[in-house]
């Protein structure tokens, strides 16, 4: 009976003595793997830094020490978590797996929409020892000649003649398609432009518009028709005679870019008309042009004011196309290339700022209209 | 099927909606066929004919080549040639004799030749890889013309940008949608105080464009010694990625059916296990719909690159790389089609092979700028 006694209490005091061992080993290894894993990372970071190793082989360690870095250090965080009582994992486990989401969302967006407002306040220094000037910075964004024309471009050329050439050719390809047996291999060649990138486009198109002295043969398609036809050769984008309307040669790409979007939205739009709606339409003696416009455009008029307004924002913002076509000159600078002209070229911050902050609350309405629209069509 | 095959009888004209149809295709093709064969052609070829001329076409052609000085001819006064009488100027823009052939002076007015050609049917078929070979070398290029000169043309080296634009294309697809998943499954699935407040912060933050957000990081980065490494631009593009990565998965992973999710809880299984095991496998169509959006949109984007890796030629992208060779070299076409095509090819190949995901994705919303 004692001895028995005495084994059980021995039992009792190893298995506490396994469970205090267990208990240091275990904060020990979680202080550890997160160490280790920072050396790593860092050793990672440093070698991906000097960049001096072969290409492919850098890419490779990029890759995993990218990809890898980000899943381990979910991993470690949440396996320490797990370690921690019951009732303390339920409250921190939330805050890992949004924690990263915010911290990033609030260091790349949250905060530097206040600092980019605070800086518009400054001149060319910013907030980094420049002087306050309260609002002039956006007098001048109003004032400037060449903000002028940036205005004039992104409203008139890119939002009232961009888009709706958009959104016209997407439906007209959308319609077209729907009704022939070669759909699929239309709408895909249409929409591959959306797989080139504008700097590729822009590469298409200055070939297009290329223009060799007069005599010489003309190496560019358009000026080859255009000389074909008994007129000079034509610089057209960097055409300063003709401007503004040189802009619409830098249209005409994005055009070309952006119409597969449109017609795939309305692709799908126009499959869920249903059909005997247009077929009691026809019976009542309806004819075709009258089905489009009384029943086809109402039903998909979600989907026309979801992508027209998506394009528009597209296009308040654009960048890429214009900056490599004309690198903003000729008449041709947008919002977006004048805000990089004078962030990045000129440095000046503040004023650079306060064309961002412009260009900020342009985008606001159409985007809250947009995102409504879309959270009515519930297309997810 | 059925309502196809009533929609196909009801066509008055099959044949005119094809044949618009066709014809919008054909203008739409038109401008990257062209790139697609200049960039096989021959570089001085590319420079003095237009890329149709491969298909056949009509064209002066020299049949006969006389030299001025043994005919005893006078460049400085009215030469009389093949029936034709003009002065230098005139012969150099060719004149056409009354038999119906061109008379032209090639080279200048001392050591040219005399051409005398006729129209005939022509193809520019001279195809050659050498134009991507310099792209991607990066070395010097000899030419030999014609007439025996020797140009040297340095190359591009292509290919390293092509391996540093992998390197920041897949881990700036990957980590943003790993992140935002973890994110969505956390608005959907798990109750912490502040939810609703912060994925409507989530939500308002799709308004921000990323111009914003440029200066202020770029000074951080500077700050952090950061500039012109892979980790900042993953971190930029994951950042200006994420509201949309996380909206889009929050709508997907939380409308997964909760009775799945319940049972698994049940046996025992910790939220992490949960999210690993079930909603990771459940939402690979959405997660496969933005991975394929937002590759195409890193692997093609210029703005970031230029201002994240803008200072480390080491590291350029495709895009900065081909909008270097627009600026510097914009005259190059032989360089400047090839290299336009080798960025377009990965795309275009994740696109054409994944098609049917991306389109899902566009309807789903994953339109950003």
């Amino acid at each position: 009976m004692h001895y028995m006694e005495m084994e059980q209490h021995e039992e009792r005091a190893l298995s506490a003595g396994i469970r205090v061992l267990t208990f240091v080993f275990r904060i020990a290894l979680a202080i550890a793997i997160p160490i280790i894993a920072f050396l790593v990372l860092y050793a990672g970071f440093l070698f991906l830094r000097a960049g001096n190793a072969p290409k492919w082989l850098i890419t490779v360690v990029a890759i995993v020490w990218g990809v890898g870095g980000v899943a381990a250090l979910y991993w470690i965080f949440n396996w320490i978590i797990e370690m921690l009582p019951k009732q303390w994992t339920g409250r921190l486990q939330p805050f890992v797996f949004i924690g990263p989401a915010m911290a990033i969302l609030t260091w790349y967006l949250a905060v530097p929409t206040v600092r980019t407002l605070a800086i518009s306040l400054f001149d060319r220094d910013g907030l980094a020892g420049g002087n306050f000037v309260g609002l002039s910075n956006y007098l001048a964004v109003f004032t400037d000649r060449l903000m002028r024309e940036a205005f004039r471009n992104n409203i008139f050329m890119w939002i009232l003649i961009a888009t709706p050439l958009t959104v016209v050719f997407g439906l007209l390809v959308a319609i077209l398609a729907d009704r022939s047996r070669f759909e699929r291999v239309a709408k895909s060649l249409i929409f591959m432009p959306m797989a080139i990138s504008f700097v590729g486009a822009s590469v298409i198109w200055n070939f297009i518009y290329e223009v060799k002295p007069a005599g010489s043969a003309q190496i560019g398609l358009l000026n080859a028709i255009a000389v074909g036809l008994g007129s000079k050769p034509i610089a057209w984008a960097a055409h300063t005679a003709i401007s503004p309307w040189n802009n619409l040669f830098l249209v005409i790409i994005v055009v070309w870019l952006q119409a597969g979007f449109a017609m795939v939205l309305f692709s799908a739009a126009l499959k869920g008309i249903p059909e005997e709606i247009l077929e009691a339409a026809r019976v009542d003696g309806a004819t075709e042009v009258q089905a489009f416009f009384k029943i086809m455009i109402p039903y998909i008029m979600g989907t026309i004011i979801t992508v027209t307004t998506t394009i528009i924002i597209f296009t308040l913002k654009i960048f890429d196309v214009v900056w490599v076509m004309t690198g903003g000159q000729f008449g041709t600078g947008v919002i977006a290339t004048q805000f990089y002209r004078q962030s990045f070229i000129a440095r000046n911050a503040g004023y650079g700022s306060a064309i961002a902050i412009v260009l900020l609350i342009a985008v606001i309405p159409v985007m809250i209209y947009n995102l409504r629209q879309f959270r009515q069509q519930e297309a997810f | 099927m059925t309502i196809k095959t009533s929609r196909m009888q009801r066509l008055r004209g099959p044949l005119f909606v094809n044949g618009i149809l066709a014809l919008l295709v054909l203008v739409w093709m038109i401008p990257t066929i062209g790139l697609f064969v200049s960039s096989f052609r021959e570089r001085f070829e590319l420079q003095t004919s237009g890329w149709w001329t491969i298909f056949p076409h009509r064209e002066w052609v020299n049949v006969a080549t006389i030299d001025p000085r043994e005919q005893g001819l006078d460049a400085t006064g009215l030469m009389e040639v093949e029936g034709v009488t003009a002065t230098f100027e005139e012969l150099r823009e060719g004149v056409e004799s009354p038999s119906g052939k061109r008379i032209q002076w090639v080279g200048n007015r001392r050591i040219g030749r005399i051409e005398v050609q006729e129209r005939q049917w022509a193809v520019n078929w001279s195809f050659t890889l050498g134009n991507y070979k310099q792209v991607l070398q990066g070395k010097d290029f000899e030419y030999r013309h014609a007439d025996g000169t020797v140009e040297v043309i340095p190359g591009d080296d292509f290919s390293s940008a092509l391996f540093n634009s992998i390197a920041v294309a897949i881990p700036s697809t990957v980590i943003p949608i790993l992140i935002a998943a973890f994110a969505a499954y956390g608005f959907a699935w798990m109750k912490f105080p502040g939810r609703r407040l912060l994925f409507i912060l989530v939500v308002a933050l799709l308004v921000i464009p990323l111009q914003i957000a440029l200066v202020p990081i770029l000074s951080d980065y500077a700050k952090l010694k950061l500039n012109g490494t892979f980790l900042a631009i993953w971190l930029a593009h994951t950042g200006f990625g994420l509201p949309l990565a996380t909206y889009l998965l929050f709508n997907y992973i939380s409308g997964l059916p909760r009775e799945t999710l319940e049972s698994a809880f049940i046996d025992g299984a910790s939220h992490f296990t949960v999210f690993l095991k079930l909603i990771l496998p459940l939402s690979v169509p959405a997660l496969a719909s933005f991975a394929i959006f937002q590759f195409l949109w890193v692997w093609n984007d210029y703005l970031v690159a230029l201002i994240f890796l803008g200072g480390n030629p080491n590291f350029e992208v495709v895009t900065m790389r081909l909008a270097g060779i627009v600026g510097d070299r914009g005259q190059d076409w032989h360089l400047l089609t090839s290299a336009a095509f080798v960025t377009m090819l990965l795309p275009l190949a994740v696109f054409f092979s994944l098609q049917r995901y991306f389109v899902r994705g566009l309807l789903a919303g994953s339109v950003k700028g």
